[in-house]
């Protein structure tokens, strides 16, 4: 039997991934359209970007989502490295299995029960919602996706390394700065990445958890969505689309000359006499 | 909140005196204020008995930080769908009431779990909610298998490529992608337009604000979470068991369905709970697509939280959903430890 693609192969994954691509093309198309109707093509136009530029609350909305997003993901990247180095090299400690739950369990939490009960956490601390609160629900739930990120690595990587390093008068800690972060860096981007799109994109969580002034740029694009489909809108998620589609395919391209470049000197090492 | 009836109790002691020591910087205030609350000061206690050594010092950090803002919300949430609803700020009765003389009188009823059993909004929600899921499901497996078989079809150069296409989806925004089936799907959307000009349908399809557009929704958004895990299962096979099926006289077709398809059933149950599972608590697809008339759970629990601010209800409401998602998560569990264990 050969190898290759029949009719069928080559159909389900032509129709596939126009499925996959062709609803967000067309919100492209569309953000730069004059008309303000959505069907109805009326020449090229830039001008909802530029009214977007304008739309104070909008940009306001951007720029809060953005301080968010990068204090979060910093802290949950800090957070979730520790926690899935603890799951990885600590060993058996006392309180392990309720540590791991912990860890996987908002993986599967519907967010609506997470918004909740971090709202209902924060009244009873009586903590003013607001970026702050946030930013706290925000590094909750994504270093849980670094740690399962890291750990991931973690369990791949060879650890005589480091026991090597140990033996030969290493610190732990400074086993850990100097051979183990090296080589998880490239889980550690990209837990860190991972985040930041996910607080990004985030609405049901900041709008249980967030208060006056700290309106997040999905919450705001929510409530004008409920209004109707406007160019406006469009011209934003054209944006973000933009962003996140170029981080994530400058990260992964670069991991894979890495990896083909690691590829290629363990080879010539091997054939090295 | 250190009223003088609750300097009594050991915890309230702990968080003075650290709300004292501590009053400035948020770290710290946060720190004395979550103290209040039993899992994190239980913990930070066995800390102390330990002895701050680094090792623990590495441990306590996401430990303390996953049981103040994980474990401890979810006991509230707890704690609250036990209480009733009252005009006051916060919306529900306290749990322990003080009485004089340290006593402590609990409070609690089951009444918000009673009303949830007898109207029929909520158990039908609970229903709908399963139901939109298995259906939606269903759907995004016979359309992500096609794909993901595809791709191991493809030649090997392309690999990279198309997997880089599929996880790409997944990680632009949610809201975004849910948002640009309403222009799609909705009366004077591209959809019945494109099909109007070709002549398929005269009248226009009423497709947006009904449980199709759901469907619909579902699929799109949680396809990768199908693909994926079908894909890293499909590469695994070995294909000369196809081979040896076609060279004892199987057609391709028989072959599929005989050799192929049971080969895979793991990654079909993987999938399956990947997509399952989220698509049960959704909230924005059915908020932004369906109808008033679709009922799903998370709909539900977020109109009675920040419509009738219903405090109380909207944590029973939270309660059942975790109970009814829990036997899903521990077959899931229990199946990907059971594989793991086969590979090892």
């Amino acid at each position: 039997m050969r190898q290759g693609l029949t009719w069928f192969n080559s159909a389900s994954l032509i129709l596939g991934f126009l499925f996959l691509y062709l609803p967000i093309a067309l919100l492209v198309i569309y953000s730069f359209n004059e008309s303000r109707l959505v069907t109805v093509w009326a020449g090229f136009s830039t001008k909802w970007y530029s009214e977007m530029w304008n739309n104070e609350g909008l940009m306001n909305a951007a720029w809060v989502t953005f301080k968010v997003a990068f204090v979060a993901s910093t802290f949950a990247t800090v957070l979730g490295t520790l926690a899935g180095l603890i799951m990885t090299r600590f060993g058996p400690f006392r309180g392990r299995t309720l540590f791991s739950g912990m860890i996987y369990a908002p993986l599967v939490m519907p967010e609506v029960i997470t918004g909740l009960s971090l709202l209902l956490m924060f009244v009873a601390i009586s903590l003013d919602r607001g970026f702050v609160t946030v930013t706290i629900a925000h590094i909750t739930f994504s270093m849980c996706y670094v740690a399962v990120v890291v750990q991931s690595r973690l369990i791949t990587f060879d650890r005589s390394i480091e026991e090597a390093a140990m033996d030969l008068g290493c610190t732990p800690g400074r086993t850990f700065l100097q051979i183990t972060l090296p080589v998880i860096a490239p889980a550690v981007v990209a837990g860190w990445l991972l985040s930041f799109t996910l607080s990004l994109d985030d609405l049901v969580i900041a709008s249980f958890t967030t208060g006056p002034g700290a309106t997040t740029l999905p919450m705001k694009i929510y409530s004008q969505v409920r209004l109707g489909v406007t160019p406006e809108i469009n011209a934003v998620c054209t944006i973000l689309v933009g962003l996140v589609a170029t981080g994530v395919l400058v990260a992964s391209l670069v991991t894979r000359r890495q990896e083909m470049q690691r590829e290629r000197e363990e080879r010539a090492a091997q054939a090295a006499p | 909140m250190p009223e003088p009836t609750e300097k009594t109790t050991p915890g309230a002691k702990i968080a003075y005196l650290a709300g004292g020591a501590a009053s400035t910087g948020l770290i710290a205030g946060l720190h004395a204020r979550l103290l209040l609350f039993p899992p994190y000061r239980l913990f930070v206690l066995a800390l102390i008995r330990m002895g701050f050594s680094g090792r623990s010092l590495v441990i306590a950090v996401p430990y303390l930080w996953l049981l103040a803002f994980f474990l401890a919300p979810f006991l509230i949430v707890l704690k609250i769908s036990l209480a009733e609803v009252v005009i006051a700020q916060p919306p529900y009765t306290p749990l322990f009431v003080f009485i004089e003389d340290g006593f402590i009188a609990i409070q609690a009823s089951l009444d918000n779990y009673l009303f949830l059993m007898e109207d029929s909004l909520y158990w039908k929600s609970y229903l709908s909610s399963l139901r939109i899921a298995f259906i939606s499901t269903g759907l995004t497996l016979l359309i992500g298998y096609p794909i993901a078989y595809g791709m191991i079809r493809a030649p090997k150069r392309w690999r990279f490529a198309l997997l880089m296409m599929v996880i790409l989806p997944f990680w632009t925004s949610f809201l975004i992608r849910v948002y640009a089936w309403i222009g799609i799907l909705k009366k004077e959307g591209l959809l019945n337009l494109a099909l109007m000009q070709l002549g398929i349908i005269s009248e226009p399809l009423t497709i947006l604000n009904t449980d199709i557009a759901v469907y619909i929704g579902i699929v799109y958004s949680y396809l990768p979470f199908m693909v994926l895990p079908l894909y890293a299962n499909l590469e695994k096979m070995d294909l000369s068991l196809l081979e040896a099926a076609a060279d004892l006289g199987c057609r391709p077709i028989k072959a599929f369905w005989v050799v192929t398809v049971p080969l895979s059933v793991p990654g079909i149950v993987a999938g399956c709970f990947l997509v399952f599972i989220p698509a049960l608590g959704e909230f924005v697809i059915p908020d932004l697509l369906g109808g008033s008339q679709t009922l799903m759970i998370g709909k539900t629990l977020w109109s009675e939280f920040f419509n009738n601010r219903d405090w109380p209800l909207s944590s029973a409401v939270a309660v059942i959903l975790l109970l009814v998602l829990v036997i899903p998560i521990v077959l899931f569990q229990r199946m990907q430890e059971r594989s793991a264990r086969a590979e090892a």
